[in-house]
This record gives structure tokens, C-alpha cells and sequence, in this order.
């Protein structure tokens, strides 16, 4: 196995070492937990709590709410406080249950009862991953159990483990598996009986022989080498970007208009593995996960099994809190996570880890000017040309943005790492690419709602009501032009 | 009370080096054959060298002071500038010629044109290619040395004389200051290889594309001593290494540097055995400079999971 890596890519400093010899321990949350209704891709879950309401471990608050969507679950006991809008790591305000906890950590009825996998079908298993709000722990969030249903099951050829971990700092995933390798396998395994055509690649990077040696040795004593092997990955950032990853395994390539599943892959990350084992196995709900607090400005880093819904803050007093007064604290790793202006978010499905820089790393780096030396076009791991692409984004040509393939940039960060000139490149391809998305997304409400039009005029019904809808669309152009100036 | 954390979008970290280093890099790498110019060429050589940069510096300056500009003095690229000039100078040319040039190369082909990164040809490149058709007779103000005459080797190759290959290979021979001693040159292309300054594709490309079209066209046929002659001689070493590679004036697409370094090889070709001049390096390097917005343009690549499809 093995198609050789994808061209790009960069390699930052790792910063691995201050967390990857740190087991992962419990952490039992002080305050209230939150929960926000929509920390996953797709429509928001919808509230099925009131305030007041008496709830148990386990027990789904949120119900997944149209096709996309996941379930929300209490990872404690204890007394709905309210419901409010509260801020997300990512910046994003969203309607969040908050429980008040009372520690006792009673489990909702049917938690935690096992099952045979032998005897569960198909149908078993997804409504298992759906009713425990499984997401894509590696960061997007996608809803598992819509991954998992991918039309024609036959078609699917790999279900690929994704432990490349490639983001600096994070060593999450890599102490779930020295931990816990035979959850993971198990996982695994429930992932293979949907798909009986798959063969099982755990892709772990190279930088964790440990690791690779810990699944290898599971493989062999369970006698798993049938449906299951460890592939390993050149280290380097992204390694662990979906269809990079793909690209590396299986040598298939697909644009971003494309799915996994186009290229007959199913691609979990470790835990969102982990959790599948769990939720089918076990009974287990997604209650936890795992986050490394990490970084020069904290007394003791580590890596923490935390409850879904525990405040940051708490996290940081966890690790013995900062060492001097942090520049910089942010949610996620340093090549995509999001700064922090306040330690008062809550721990969603999707966090990681919790960096704490002492000095801010890019605070007085000062943008000098283009000299095309083109070590960002090597960098990219989409085979961008980011240079161009900036001049675009600088003349607010969207259009050419565009033809330059601007909409498949995933955003990864390796161009503005190695830019010489230090320019914002990454952050003004995020703004160009959400005013695209913007002008699709309007001018496919514009294209519907002529259709509707259309239909209404020749029914000639509720001519009243039409107007009204075409009012409404009529005051979306021209907005949208105003985006700031990146530098 | 809490104090203010920083925010910025990601990534939060960011490789160590700059422009800065970068630039310096090239200027180390050019340093052993400035070094041994200097040593073979006399104190006068250096005079010159110093000339060139420390007026291509103070044009740099002055221009960025006069129209309010951030003075990019420090980014260490008009230090290449005026060093790779310096370079590509006769060694008993008057003293004016550089100051001239580092002014014209500075001001005219850098600054007007929007500065570092904007310039359409390379500086250098530009401001010799302007000495020559300009000073004719003090742009040819070779030394002779050694009882050999001021005929630089690749004007006496061309006029059908013999040369002493290994001479010309060290250096040993007469020429600009900076170009004579391909040794010198491949060893800093080499760093430069190493620190990854520059990426082997246009030198290797453009070596290889010249030899080619000298074995088709040079009328020689395999004659591989003529052919190592010409490799070594003139401008062809640096201008491979240090000046087709200039970030500014060389394409950024992967296809469009090889395009361009085989249209170099190529245009140094025709110059060299058609031109008036035996050199060819300076204008082949120019007129390509010209068309590096044009192969760029035909060179983009198709992104990851495009290949052979559509655009989307």
C-alpha cells in the first residue's frame, strides 16, 4: 500500500512533545455545561428541554432536526438552567441548552447496556451512531451517521481510520490509541460489517511509531489482518486533510465537489471510530472528548477525557492555569484553530485542544510585499496558485478567484506558513471564499424563486402572497461587496 | 483584571524565514565568485562591486524617502541588485558605469514599476542590457591578462579560436567580474539549491535547453569541447543560476518555469550564434523576463481532483 503523499504540504514545528507522554485523565466539570443545538454541519438540533426540566446522562436534549443534523446529548445529570444564545469557540452565537450539573451523574435508562455486534443488522447500527449524536470528531463535524449511508454500500472499497493527528500540538488521538486500541479496533470492526466490500486502513504519520506499533500488535492479536491495516503516512501538515488522505491511500483524487464516497471511501477519524465502538457497543452516547491543553503559557499540559459541554475556563484551571499572562490563547491547533478572546466558551463535540501561547508566534510579523518566490504554489496541497489568488481576493475580483480554483481551498493554512513577504493569504481566501458561497447560495434562491413564480402565474392562485415573495428576494442583490481589506 | 489576548485568523505560526533571509542567501551564494573576481581582477574590481551596491542601496533609499514609500532598504533586494550588476561589469570599467546602472536598474526598472515583486525584468539584467547599447566601448573594457588579449573566450570561440577549457572552468580567464569562475557560480547555485532558495528546474531546464540547441545548431556538431566551452563562457552560469531564477521575473507555475527556462535556452542560443555580440545571456534573459506574464497565464494548474476534467 502505499501511492507515496500528496505534492504540498508543510512541516511546522510539531510541538507534540509537551503532551504526547501525558495519559489522558478524567475531568469532572464544576460549573454548568452547555450545550449549543448546533455544533455540527447541517440544521441545527431542536431543543426537545425546557428550562426546569430534570435531566439524566445520556439523555438527548437536542433532537437532530431535517436530513442533516445530529443529536445533542447531556453528558451529565442534573436541572435545565435555560436556554440561551451562547458564543462558540469558532465565533459562532447559537441557541445553547445550559445544564445546571448536580454530579451525580445518573444515566439515562438504557445507557451503558452492551450489545453483540453479531446479532445487530445494518439498520441497527445507524440508528445506534444517529441516536448518539455521533459527529466527525476530527473537526468538521459532519453527522456520522449520514457518512455511514452513502446510497450503495457495495460501492465502498476502503473505511479509512484518520489518526494522521497532523495538526502541531494535538496529541488527542494518539493517546486514544496507545489507550484504548482495541475501542478503536472495535469501532472499526462495526464500521466494516456496514460496508462488507471495505478493507479497514488506520492511516497514522510516521512521527508516531508508538502508536503505529500499539494498532499493529491489536491487528495481530485479534487476528484482524484480514479487514484491517496500519497504513503509515509521511509526516507533514496536512497529511490528515480528507481528500489528501484519500489521494495517499488509494491514489484517487476528488475536487472538492466530490465525497469521500465518490471515490468509494469512508473516512472516520480515530475518535469519531472510537465513538461508533462505543455508541454501538456500549451504549455510550458521545458524552466526552478527549482535548489537549497545551502550549508554553500552561503550568501542566495534558490531555483530558472532558464532558461535552464543560466551559474552557474550567480546562485551563484543569492544567494548573497559565504560567505568565498568555498573548494568546486558541481553540483548536495553531495552523487552524481559532484565537480566543475569552475562556468562556463551551467544549463542543468538535474541540481539540486548547493552545496557550505565552508569546503570540505572529503578533509582530509585519506584511512586506509579494516577490513571487512561489513557495506557496509548492506548499499548497490543492495545487493552488495562492499568489494569484491574493491579487484577486486585493482587487475584490471574485470572478477570477474563481477560475483560479479559489473554492477549493480547505483553508489549511500551509501558504500563509511559508509566505516569506508574511501576508494574510489564508485569512483573505477565507473571506473571498464566504462571499462566494454567498452569491451562490443568493443566486440559487433567485433561480428558485423564479421557478416558484413561474408555477404560481400559470396556477394563477394567491397572486397576493407571490408578490410578497418576490419582495422579500428583491432586497438580497448588491450587499456583499463589502469585504474588509485583509492586510 | 484581565489583560486583552491577541487575535488574529490562523494560522498562528508562521515559518522563520523572511524576505530578508532569502535575499541574503542569494548574496552569500554570489559571494564566491565575487571573491574570486575580485582576486583576479585587482582592488579596482571591488571598487567597482562596492560602486554598484552601495548606489543601487542609496537609490533604493532615496527613491522610497522622496515619495513617502516604507523604505524597503533592509529586504537585502537591492543588495542583489547591485552586486549581480557589479558582477556583470567589464573589470577596468570607469567607475561611473556602475553608478549609472545601479541607478537605472533601482529606479527605473524597480521602483517605477511598483517596486520589489512588481518589476517586469530583472533589474540587473535590465540596467546591463541599457550600459551595453549605451556604452558601447566602456562595457568591453576587458583586462588582458597573462599575455592573453582582451578577447573575452566566447568571442574568441566565435571568431573560431581555440580556448583553455580548464581555465575557463576556474576561472582563470577574462570576462565580467563576476562570470568568469563557473566553479565559483555552480557552488553558490548549489547552496542555493540546498537551502531551497531556488528549485533545480529552471537552471538544470536551462543549461540542458542550451546544450541541445548548440548540439542541433552550433554547427559543430557533438564537439563536447565547444560545447563545455560554451556552458562555461559569458554570462550563461550566473545568469542560469542567479538571474533566471529571480523570483520576481521567472513564472510561478511548475509548467511555465520549465517553459521558460527552455525559451531561454534557446533565445541564449540564437543570440549567441546569430547575434552581433558573442554574449547572449543578458538579452535572452530580458526578452524572456517580457514573456513571463504570458506563459503564466497558459500555465495554470489544474487543482487537485480537476485533472482531466472540466473546470467546475
Amino acid at each position: 500500500m502505499g501511492y507515496g503523499s500528496f505534492r504540498g504540504g508543510v512541516h511546522p514545528f510539531r510541538g507534540k512533545d509537551i503532551t504526547k507522554e501525558k495519559a489522558i485523565s478524567e475531568y469532572l466539570p464544576q460549573g454548568d455545561l452547555v450545550y449549543p443545538l448546533s455544533q455540527h454541519i447541517g440544521a441545527p438540533a431542536r431543543a426537545v428541554v425546557a428550562a426546569g426540566d430534570e435531566v439524566l446522562a445520556g439523555q438527548i436534549i437536542g433532537e437532530a432536526d431535517g436530513l442533516v443534523s445530529a443529536n445533542v446529548i447531556s453528558s451529565v445529570s442534573g436541572r435545565v438552567r435555560t436556554i440561551e444564545r451562547r458564543m462558540l469557540a469558532t465565533g459562532v452565537i447559537s441557541d445553547s441548552v445550559i445544564v445546571e450539573n448536580d454530579r451525580e451523574y445518573r444515566p439515562a435508562p438504557g445507557i451503558g447496556k452492551s450489545r453483540d455486534p453479531e446479532g445487530l443488522t445494518k439498520e441497527e447500527i445507524r440508528t445506534a451512531v444517529k441516536n448518539a449524536g455521533i459527529v466527525g470528531l476530527g473537526g468538521a463535524g459532519f453527522p456520522t451517521h449520514v457518512k455511514l449511508a452513502p446510497g450503495d454500500d457495495g460501492a465502498i472499497d476502503y473505511v479509512i481510520v484518520n489518526a494522521a493527528e497532523c495538526e502541531p500540538y494535538l496529541t488527542g488521538d494518539y493517546r486514544l490509541m496507545l489507550e484504548e486500541p482495541e475501542e478503536i479496533l472495535a469501532g472499526l470492526q462495526v464500521l466494516l460489517r456496514l460496508f462488507e466490500k471495505a478493507k479497514g486502513v488506520i492511516a497514522i504519520e510516521a512521527d508516531k511509531p508508538e502508536a503505529i506499533k500499539k494498532i499493529k500488535a491489536v491487528i495481530e492479536e485479534k487476528s484482524l489482518s484480514q479487514s484491517a491495516e496500519v497504513c503509515t503516512l509521511k509526516t507533514k501538515y496536512p497529511q490528515g486533510a480528507e481528500r489528501n488522505l484519500i489521494f495517499t491511500i488509494t491514489g484517487r483524487r476528488l475536487n472538492s465537489q466530490k465525497l469521500p464516497k465518490d471515490a468509494g471511501c469512508i473516512v472516520c477519524n480515530t475518535a469519531t471510530v472510537h465513538g461508533v465502538g462505543q455508541a454501538v457497543l456500549k451504549g455510550l452516547p458521545l458524552m466526552n472528548r478527549i482535548i489537549t491543553v497545551t502550549g508554553d503559557g500552561i503550568a501542566n499540559p495534558g490531555n483530558f477525557r472532558v464532558k461535552v459541554g464543560t466551559n474552557y475556563g474550567e480546562l485551563i484551571e484543569a492544567a494548573g492555569g497559565f504560567t505568565a499572562q498568555p498573548e494568546k490563547v486558541i481553540a483548536g491547533g495553531p495552523m487552524m484553530g481559532m484565537a480566543l478572546t475569552v475562556p468562556d466558551v463551551p467544549v463542543t463535540k468538535t474541540s481539540s485542544a486548547l493552545l496557550v501561547f505565552r508569546k503570540d508566534p505572529v503578533a509582530h510579523v509585519k506584511p512586506g510585499s509579494c516577490i513571487r518566490c512561489g513557495r506557496c504554489v509548492k506548499a499548497c496541497p490543492c495545487r493552488l496558485l495562492p499568489l494569484k489568488m491574493w491579487q484577486a481576493c486585493k482587487h475584490y475580483n471574485l470572478d477570477l478567484f474563481q477560475r483560479l480554483y479559489g473554492m477549493e481551498c480547505y483553508e489549511c493554512g500551509s501558504c500563509t506558513f511559508v509566505c516569506p513577504a508574511r501576508l494574510s493569504l489564508t485569512q483573505s481566501f477565507k473571506q473571498a471564499r464566504m462571499m462566494v458561497s454567498d452569491q451562490r447560495k443568493r443566486a440559487k434562491t433567485t433561480v428558485s424563486d423564479r421557478k416558484k413564480q413561474q408555477s404560481s402565474r400559470q396556477r394563477q392562485k394567491d397572486s397576493q402572497a407571490h408578490t410578497a415573495v418576490t419582495g422579500i428576494f428583491s432586497g438580497c442583490g448588491g450587499a456583499g461587496r463589502d469585504m474588509a481589506e485583509s492586510e | 483584571m484581565r489583560e486583552l489576548w491577541n487575535v488574529s485568523s490562523s494560522p498562528h505560526v508562521r515559518a522563520w524565514d523572511g524576505t530578508r533571509n532569502l535575499m541574503l542567501d542569494v548574496a552569500l551564494a554570489l559571494m564566491p565568485a565575487a571573491a574570486f573576481g575580485v582576486y583576479r581582477f585587482g582592488l579596482y574590481a571591488l571598487c567597482i562591486l562596492v560602486t554598484a551596491v552601495g548606489f543601487a542601496l542609496l537609490t533604493e533609499y532615496t527613491y522610497e524617502a522622496c515619495v513617502g514609500k516604507e523604505s524597503t532598504l533592509w529586504d537585502g533586494s537591492a543588495l542583489v541588485t547591485g552586486l549581480l550588476l557589479g558582477m556583470n561589469l567589464p573589470p577596468k570599467t570607469p567607475l561611473w558605469i556602475p553608478m549609472l546602472g545601479s541607478i537605472f536598474a533601482i529606479l527605473i526598472v524597480k521602483q517605477l514599476f511598483g517596486g520589489i515583486g512588481q518589476n517586469v525584468v530583472n533589474p540587473a539584467m535590465a540596467a546591463r542590457c541599457f550600459l551595453l547599447i549605451s556604452f558601447a566601448e566602456q562595457m568591453n573594457a576587458y583586462s588582458e591578462m597573462d599575455g592573453i588579449s582582451g578577447a573575452t573566450p566566447l568571442e574568441m570561440l566565435k571568431n573560431g579560436g581555440a580556448v583553455d577549457l580548464p581555465a575557463m572552468f576556474t576561472g582563470f580567464t577574462t570576462g565580467s567580474i563576476g562570470e568568469i569562475s563557473a566553479l565559483a557560480l555552480l557552488a553558490g547555485g548549489i547552496y542555493l539549491l540546498i537551502k531551497r532558495v531556488i528549485d533545480w528546474v529552471i537552471p538544470v531546464v536551462y543549461l540542458g535547453s542550451f546544450s541541445l540547441f548548440m548540439l542541433l545548431f552550433g554547427g559543430r556538431g557533438a564537439d563536447l569541447t565547444y560545447l563545455a566551452a560554451q556552458l562555461c563562457g559569458g554570462g550563461l552560469m550566473i545568469g542560469a543560476w542567479f538571474m533566471a531564477t529571480d523570483y520576481a521575473t521567472s513564472p510561478v507555475t511548475e509548467k511555465g518555469r520549465f517553459l521558460y527556462a527552455v525559451f531561454l535556452g534557446m533565445l541564449t542560443g540564437i543570440f549567441r550564434l546569430w547575434g552581433a555580440s558573442a554574449g547572449g545571456v543578458s538579452y535572452a534573459l530580458v526578452t524572456a523576463n517580457l514573456l513571463v506574464p504570458l506563459i503564466e497565464k497558459i500555465t495554470i494548474p489544474k487543482a487537485f481532483g480537476w485533472e482531466g476534467q472540466k473546470d467546475g
